[in-house]
């Protein structure tokens, strides 16, 4: 009794410390590097507003205020708001469909006034909370076809919204919240035919069609003539058959009829297929000049050369794994990828000890979009994967992203903090 | 239950998931950054050097394809200052013709510039310098030789309009992130103001370079290296031959020729005097031909035709008769009494019959007449409001193309001056003054300046009959025509005829001003201009445009401290015009006597 008396008293009691130092660190580790990528000898001072890092300083106080005013809320609203939050961020996603700003070829900027946010950066953690709402009733029950269906369409409607404001980067974020259904009953198969579905896209893209499609035969006709078994075998063969060959070929249709010229061809020099182009292979190989070139221990702080040539371009936002790799070495990576994955484990742990299934759902939709932008970003900068342009949570430079990612994070640490309760 | 328990589970699925992605990203780096050497190699700047592929800027033609400004090689020696160390520097200054303090100032300013970006450290060296050093670079790391063009002008004209080229200053390093130091950019003239399109876009080649400083190839066979765009090629609008003959003309005076096709606004001719050769302000000669220039007392760095204002005179009284004919106050029949020198408020210097009609008033330029125009224009419109009156002949007046610059291709215009009503209100107070007052303005004296480049213009105003279109100097840009907006005046064209009758008779008639130098068969129409001024004798001006019919050149003339209009302007003027319409000089004697006279 006298311990409830006291949570109510202090909104702070219960927070996870260890999320919270994650946080902090990642902020402030972010806000340096920054810093670094900008550095130059004119504007030295790290407050000046005139630059990406002075700016930057401000929309670290502004995630501050905003994560206090969000331990500051009463936990019930989250769930109970879950919705009225999604509509508003689905309806300013149409909103800048038509009055958006274009920055460099995506329209997906809302100016007002002096300031212009991007709320594709907002509708993760507003599908994350719809999502936890919606499976989080008891009355819902996720092997029935209607709740998957509307459990997708949630997750697809701002997908689809942002891929047409031309934002593929943050569409394909929302693929990870396939994580999230796995962990709600969808079938191991579905992540396993997801990722043959990759493979096949990669192989289709690197191989002819027919060699593909005769290798997956000869493949599939190998696997019948072993089994002893062939009872109905036969017809599944030729479904996976047929469904292998249609991905193949409509692979090749969206590849050359429905992505754009620089998104082909940032495929086709990660593929190593495509060599004498200028642009898109240039900015991946002077990031990897970067990262590679910092060695085991780094350059030092603000000793980065390939920064100060300005040969990366966005360094401090897409890009700022570019400074970290090159200033910060390999030692700099390597912390900086395990505070990333101690943040996502943490929050995976903490997920499975909520009482209430809504936040549970919450938490591992939080570790599912952090680690999409993770693994797209990093992976991009040395050359993983094709150059999609999404920030780097809680350290690129940006404040609809940084104030979005705090948003994301802090409503779970107030759920968690609150886990006892009936939520 | 086993049920839940078995979905708890699943959370070391993801975990294993977000730990292999991780894993792969450390394997990756730990490669890049630890165990492979491509990357430190890559970045070590000594070994891959950015080379700029400068364009050659785009040419430049006269209206029948005659080339006037071209392009010349050039070799500049340029410095790392990162990359500088044990060095001969005796022996390289010894090779590069300079002193060891000039050697330190250098390295001081390229390191200021940038520790890491190549700037230049000696320009334009000789070939032969050139030649020794490329065989001696490699003791010197961190210097290397850039190859770049230069301007060369086979004729020394128009060195006002087309303007210089120059090393970019820090602004415009500032201004524009294309700009590196040491490059290259328009200045003044053409060259300013088409900067974008002769610059082209400069290319990058990066090279690699061993320790001793020499080239070993391309890097990644040239995947990386970034094209040039050669500049593109002007076609101006100015006639070489007109033009030259105009500079010939100009020798040894003070003042301006505009020739303007009035159809199409284009330049033919402009000059402003004295001038300068072009080529002197080329390269590395540049800055001290500049300071040498700028410091003549004649200064002939001083664009006349577009920059120097002058009241137009005579010239003047075209203008309020067409205001006067617009507005209704005065009809092409309306006579004003002229009492010769004992004219009040004007007096009048020619003797003639009187009263004059308008056209004869132009013919002898009859100054009482034009006061009386004056006067009436602004009293008759004001309906006795001063400024309201004032303020309608001066919206006339302006929509001459007076009082403002030029949307065009020519940069730093100046206004010039057409007085507003409030500034004779500060002057003279509200209620302190009327026509009687600026009577000065009838005659083109006063507070009136206009620029020669403006004179020329009314000349074309007059010669289409209302409309004129922004004078320009260049007809196209890589064969693309330049597009310039049709400006139309605020006077019906039935006015202009009007006073082109009186035009006609200034070079055609019996007692006109011009008489003295019509052509055998070209009607001329112009008017002539003498204006008083501070600095000594009166300016001696003209305008004129011919053939009367269907006119295919306007022309102003001003020539400070000459004299009367009809004694210099005027036979200047027409030789300019016998030329372009008849490509000749048939008064040889007359020419001479111009290009060798001496008025300064």
């Amino acid at each position: 009794m006298n311990t409830t008396r006291y949570k109510y008293h202090n909104p702070f009691a219960g927070i996870d410390r260890t999320l919270l130092w994650l946080y902090f660190t990642l902020v402030i580790f972010g806000w340096l590097n920054i810093y670094a990528a900008v550095y130059d000898e004119i504007h030295k001072n790290i407050f000046d507003l005139q630059t990406n890092y002075g700016r930057q300083m401000i929309w670290i106080a502004t995630s501050f205020v905003i994560a206090m005013a969000i331990l500051l809320t009463d936990v019930k609203l989250f769930n109970s708001f879950a919705f009225f939050i999604y509509g508003l961020v689905i309806v300013s996603l149409i909103l800048v469909l038509f009055v958006g700003k274009e920055i460099s070829g995506s329209k997906s900027w809302l100016q007002i006034g002096p300031i212009s946010i991007q709320p594709g950066e907002f509708a993760k953690f507003a599908t994350n909370l719809a999502l936890a709402s919606y499976l989080g009733n008891i009355k819902r029950n996720f092997s029935k076809a209607g709740v998957k269906i509307a459990a997708f369409s949630i997750i697809l409607i701002p997908a689809l919204i942002i891929l047409a404001q031309n934002e593929t980067g943050s569409a394909l974020v929302f693929l990870s919240f396939i994580l999230v259904l796995y962990r709600e009953g969808l079938s191991a198969k579905v992540l396993i035919a997801g990722a043959i579905i990759i493979a096949l896209f990669v192989l289709a893209l690197v191989l002819d069609k027919y060699i593909l499609i005769g290798l997956c035969a000869l493949i599939l006709l190998v696997y019948y003539l072993t089994r002893r078994n062939r009872k109905k075998l036969h017809w599944i063969l030729i479904g996976i058959f047929i469904a292998t060959s249609s991905i193949t070929f409509s692979v090749d249709y969206v590849f050359h009829n429905v992505l754009q010229p620089h998104q082909r061809s940032r495929i086709n020099v990660l593929l190593g297929k495509e060599t004498d182009i200028k642009g898109a292979g240039y900015n991946v190989y002077q990031s990897m000049i970067a990262i590679g070139s910092g060695g085991f221990w780094g350059k030092g702080y603000l000793k980065g050369t390939q920064t100060k040539y300005n040969y990366v371009p966005k360094q401090s936002t897409d890009f700022i794994f570019c400074t970290i790799g090159e200033e910060w070495g390999f030692v700099g990576s390597l912390i900086l990828i395990g505070l990333y994955v101690g943040l996502m484990l943490r929050i995976l742990q903490l997920a499975e000890r909520q009482r209430s299934a809504f936040s549970r759902i919450y938490g591992y939709g939080v570790a599912s979009i952090i680690f999409a932008h993770f693994a797209i970003n990093i992976g991009m900068t040395i050359g993983l994967l094709p150059v999609i342009g999404i920030p780097l949570p809680f350290v690129s430079y940006g404040g609809s992203s940084l104030l979005a990612f705090t948003i994301l994070l802090f409503i779970f640490i107030k759920l968690d903090a609150h886990r006892h309760d009936i939520i | 239950m086993s049920q839940l328990s078995s979905h708890s589970q699943k959370r070391y699925v993801v975990s294993g998931i977000i730990i292999a992605v991780a894993a792969i990203f450390i394997l990756k780096l730990f490669y890049m950054q630890v165990i492979s050497d491509k990357y430190k190699i890559l970045s070590e700047s000594n070994v891959r050097r950015i080379v700029t592929i400068y364009p050659a800027r785009g040419l430049i033609y006269d209206r029948n394809g005659r080339k006037i400004v071209s392009n010349e090689e050039a070799y500049d020696v340029m410095v790392v200052p990162r990359q500088v160390r044990n060095i001969d520097t005796a022996e390289l200054c010894q090779l590069l013709e300079i002193d060891m303090q000039s050697f330190t100032n250098r390295l001081n300013k390229a390191r200021q510039y940038s520790p890491y970006r190549a700037s230049p450290f000696v320009e334009q060296i000789s070939k032969t310098t050139y030649g020794y050093l490329q065989e001696k670079l490699y003791r010197f790391p961190g210097f290397f030789v850039q190859p770049r063009t230069l301007r060369t002008y086979p004729y020394p004209i128009a060195a006002h309009t087309l303007g210089y080229v120059g090393e970019v200053n820090q602004k415009e390093i500032e201004s524009d992130p294309y700009y590196r130091m040491g490059d290259y950019i328009g200045k003044s003239g053409i060259e300013k103001s088409y900067e974008k399109e002769l610059r082209g876009v400069k290319g990058e080649k990066i090279v690699l370079v061993d320790v001793f400083n020499r080239e070993k190839g391309s890097f990644e066979n040239g995947l990386y290296d970034k094209p040039q765009m050669a500049g593109q090629d002007l076609i101006t609008s100015l006639d070489l031959d007109l033009q030259l003959l105009g500079e010939k003309l100009m020798m040894n005076k003070r003042g301006s020729i505009v020739a303007i096709e009035p159809s199409t606004g284009e330049i033919l001719a402009i000059v402003s005097s004295p001038s300068y050769d072009p080529n002197l302000l080329v390269g590395r000669v540049r800055g001290e031909n500049f300071k040498r220039l700028s410091q003549d007392p004649l200064n002939p760095l001083f664009n006349r035709s577009i920059q120097a204002t002058y009241s137009p005179g005579s010239t003047f009284k075209l203008v309020n008769a067409l205001v006067g004919l617009q507005t209704g106050a005065i009809t092409p029949e309306s006579r004003f009494y002229c009492n010769g020198k004992a004219s009040l408020p004007i007096a009048c210097s020619h003797s003639h019959y009187s009263p004059l009609e308008l056209i004869g008033a132009i013919e002898q330029s009859c100054n009482p007449y034009f006061w009386g125009v004056f006067k009436t224009t602004i009293e008759k419109t004001g309906g006795g409001d001063i400024h309201k009156g004032y303020n309608i002949w001066r919206q006339n007046v302006m929509s001459l193309g007076f009082g403002n610059y030029f949307d065009t291709d020519i940069p730093n215009q100046v206004k010039g001056n057409i007085p507003s009503s409030q500034y004779y209100d500060r002057y003279f107070g509200e209620k302190g003054w009327k026509a009687l007052t600026i009577r000065s303005l009838a005659i083109g004296q006063g507070e009136i300046l206009i620029t020669p480049l403006q004179l020329a213009n009314q000349a074309v105003v007059i010669a289409n009959k209302g409309y004129y279109y922004p004078p320009h100097v260049v007809k196209s840009v890589q064969g693309k025509p330049t597009r310039w907006n049709k400006k139309q005046s605020s006077i019906d064209s039935q006015h202009f005829e009007t006073i082109t009758k009186g035009m006609y008779r200034v070079f055609q008639g019996v007692s006109g001003t011009g008489r003295w130098y019509k052509l055998e068969n070209i009607d001329i129409c112009g008017k002539t201009g003498t204006v008083q001024n501070p600095h000594g004798k009166d300016h001696s001006l003209c305008i004129a445009f011919a053939p009367a019919e269907n006119p295919k050149i306007a022309i102003s003339v001003v020539i400070e401290n000459a004299g009367f209009g009809a004694t210099w302007a005027v036979p200047i003027a027409s030789l300019m015009i016998e030329k372009y319409l008849t490509g000749k000089i048939s008064r040889t004697e007359l020419e001479e006597r111009m290009s060798q006279a001496n008025l300064l």
